[in-house]
């Protein structure tokens, strides 16, 4: 049989083509036009070349040396995420009732942090640590240990790590719960019959069949946290200092504050290529040695 | 090795519900080989899973060699199982899935290494040892769970639960006559649930029939087919299955329909119920003499043997065509009356002074 060919099939791609061209297309090349000029307002623009991603990438000039500052914080503050989410939230998921009652109630009261606004997570942890009426900020110094994420780094990176671990460890333990249910209940009753201890069976059977949650959890999570910006911008606004100024607080003081467009668009290509360049690294290591596994499932 | 009894046992899966299994007391000889046969449904998996432990029965007791372990949880049974559907562990190699169950029982990589060779060597999968287990195909899968459940040279009973399902026909019959031999090798009580007759009937030395949640009958294969103690088991058991006939009992004949009266060969007691008359297929012929006339609806011709499907009054019956002979004109059925059963509603009726 033959197929008809039939150019008509063209038209049916124009909507998806004109909505993929507004929402990313135009802006991107939008930004990558800037990247490339310099302005001083009133519209005028002046071709600058490869200048900005020059400076941005050298240390030693001031952009430079802003660019790798905020880049080692971002890189840190998503290490730290996730080495603490991922293993909270296999922990959370691994202790979530299987069946009964408890399901449904476990499941809502997880992922309301999820529902909440990310300025309103980011309100509701100003207040909450701030030392003087803060619930967790006041307690923690009634207890005599000095806390006040406005003047002291320390405190203001656990206090943006709290927040983000309370926002997102949900969104881990939701995925391996999903994980978890999905292995048949002959594996654990085989690894009672092979007399397997619990951490045989989390060795053995949990953390293999989690695999693909668990590659699905941290691409998510280190996305969202190498991107974070509401939330820390919220509490504490970059500071005390640039003690929390990320690479997105930094982009947008450049952008906005300073209204260097030119920069701010070098800027935002570089930090766009690092987290595609992060993601397909980790995606191909994760996912190499699996794609027997794949077909198998397909078949 | 053990001797497996149940004293009173019953299960429902949950209080109020309908039971599972109902109230039952059996004994399951040491180092027998025993075969739980049923349709899907019946109980059998649940009565395996009792004995493994995986299930708590509702009531009664389960005693391993008169202990009672009824309370025992699984790790702490000593059995081993094979399920329906392969089990592996996906990470680690065939070599580490067949030790696995010795290493969590404390030995040591080198002292599991022979028992591991030998099982491996016995499922002919000694050329996979040092390969992942997640890459092989469902029948090595089943394979290396049937190996887990071997390996272990301690073990009071293992149990297999349809453990040939998923595996191709031909290798079926080389694993079941494996199964067999060891058997033969090491005397473990073995307990084999399946759905399939000849399976059962090959591998086991007594066969425990069950339906709907009941043990109907216990015994050898010959008793099942010779002497079937319910329509059930006369009926699952042999291909095509036992003929009932309703009929009436007046003494020592029976009046069968169409009021033809066929001598029973000893007196019967009144019987109440649905009575019925059971015959396999291979103990009547279809003659021209003496018998009951018939009406032929067809024949199969099944190579070993011919099966005339006939029709005795509206009753759908099947017979034996004697070898090499024709259809009869007049076709005639030649009961044996030392080969005719009596039911009544299902149950095997005794005759008056046997036994």
């Amino acid at each position: 049989m033959t197929k008809p060919r039939n150019d008509a099939a063209w038209l049916l791609v124009l909507p998806v083509v004109l909505v993929v061209a507004f929402s990313a297309i135009v802006p991107l090349m939008t930004v990558v036009n800037y990247s490339v000029q310099d302005t001083f307002g009133n519209n005028e623009f002046f071709w600058n070349g490869v200048e900005w991603f020059r400076e941005l990438l050298d240390p030693s000039t001031e952009l430079g040396r802003r660019f790798f500052d905020s880049l080692w914080r971002t890189l840190l503050f998503s290490a730290i995420c996730l080495a603490i989410q991922i293993p909270l939230g296999i922990a959370v998921a691994l202790s979530m009732p299987r069946r009964g009652f408890g399901v449904a109630l476990c499941l809502v009261v997880m992922a309301l942090p999820l529902l909440i606004p990310w300025n309103v997570v980011g309100t509701i942890w100003q207040v909450f640590a701030r030392g003087d009426i803060g619930l967790l900020g006041s307690a923690v110094n009634r207890l005599g240990v000095p806390y006040n994420y406005a003047q002291d780094p320390l405190a203001a990176w656990v206090t943006v790590v709290a927040m983000d671990v309370w926002h997102w460890t949900s969104l881990v333990a939701l995925l391996c719960y999903a994980g978890l249910r999905a292995i048949p209940d002959a594996y654990y009753q085989a690894a009672r019959v092979d007399g397997a201890s619990r951490w045989a069976v989390f060795r053995a059977i949990q953390l293999p069949k989690m695999q693909r949650v668990l590659t699905i959890a941290v691409l998510l999570r280190f996305m969202d946290s190498f991107m974070i910006y509401t939330e820390p911008f919220v509490v504490t606004g970059g500071g005390p200092g640039n003690a929390t100024t990320f690479l997105s607080i930094d982009l947008v003081k450049i952008a906005l504050g300073q209204f260097d467009l030119g920069k701010a668009a070098a800027f935002s290509i570089v930090y766009n290529l690092i987290i595609l360049v992060l993601c397909w690294v980790f995606f191909a290591t994760t996912t190499r040695g699996q794609s027997d596994a794949v077909q198998e499932g397909a078949r | 090795m053990a001797r497996i009894a149940f004293e009173r046992l019953a299960h429902a899966y949950a209080p109020g519900q309908p039971h599972a299994l109902t109230t039952m007391d059996m004994v399951w000889e040491d180092a027998g080989a025993y075969a739980l046969l049923g349709p899907s449904g019946c109980g059998k998996t649940t009565l395996l899973n009792i004995v493994s432990g995986l299930i708590r029965p509702s009531e009664g007791a389960v005693l391993f060699d008169g202990q009672d372990v009824t309370a025992l949880p699984t790790e702490r049974r000593n059995v081993a199982q094979v399920f329906q559907f392969p089990v592996v562990y996906d990470t680690m190699t065939v070599r580490e899935n067949l030790a696995f169950p010795l290493r969590n029982r404390g030995l040591s990589a080198k002292e599991a290494a022979p028992r591991v060779e030998r099982v491996a060597a016995l499922l002919g999968l000694s050329a996979q040892l040092g390969r992942r287990a997640r890459n092989l195909g469902a029948d090595e899968k089943q394979k290396i769970s049937l190996g887990r459940g071997l390996v272990r040279g301690d073990v009071a009973a293992i149990l297999f639960d349809e453990p040939l399902t998923v595996i191709d026909p031909h290798l079926k019959w080389e694993l079941r006559s494996r199964l067999k031999e060891l058997h033969r090798q090491v005397p473990v009580t073995m307990i084999y649930v399946t759905h399939d007759q000849t399976e059962a009937l090959t591998f086991a030395d007594r066969v425990v029939v069950m339906a709907e949640g009941e043990v109907v009958q216990v015994g050898t294969p010959e008793e099942l087919f010779e002497r079937p103690a319910h329509t059930f088991v006369g009926h699952f058991i042999g291909s095509p299955g036992m003929n009932l006939l309703p009929c009436r009992v007046e003494g020592a004949e029976a009046v069968l329909p169409g009021d033809h009266r066929i001598p029973l060969g000893r007196p019967y007691p009144p019987v109440a119920g649905r009575t019925e008359l059971g015959f396999r297929p291979e103990w009547v012929e279809l003659t021209r003499g003496e018998g009951v006339p018939v009406v032929v609806r067809r024949i199969e011709d099944l190579g070993r043997r011919r099966i005339a499907r006939v029709e005795l009054g509206g009753v759908k019956l099947a017979a034996t065509l004697p070898e090499g002979k024709p259809v009869p004109a007049e076709p005639r059925l030649a009961l044996d009356p030392r080969r005719l059963h009596l039911y009544a509603d299902g149950r095997l009726v005794a005759a008056e002074g046997a036994r």
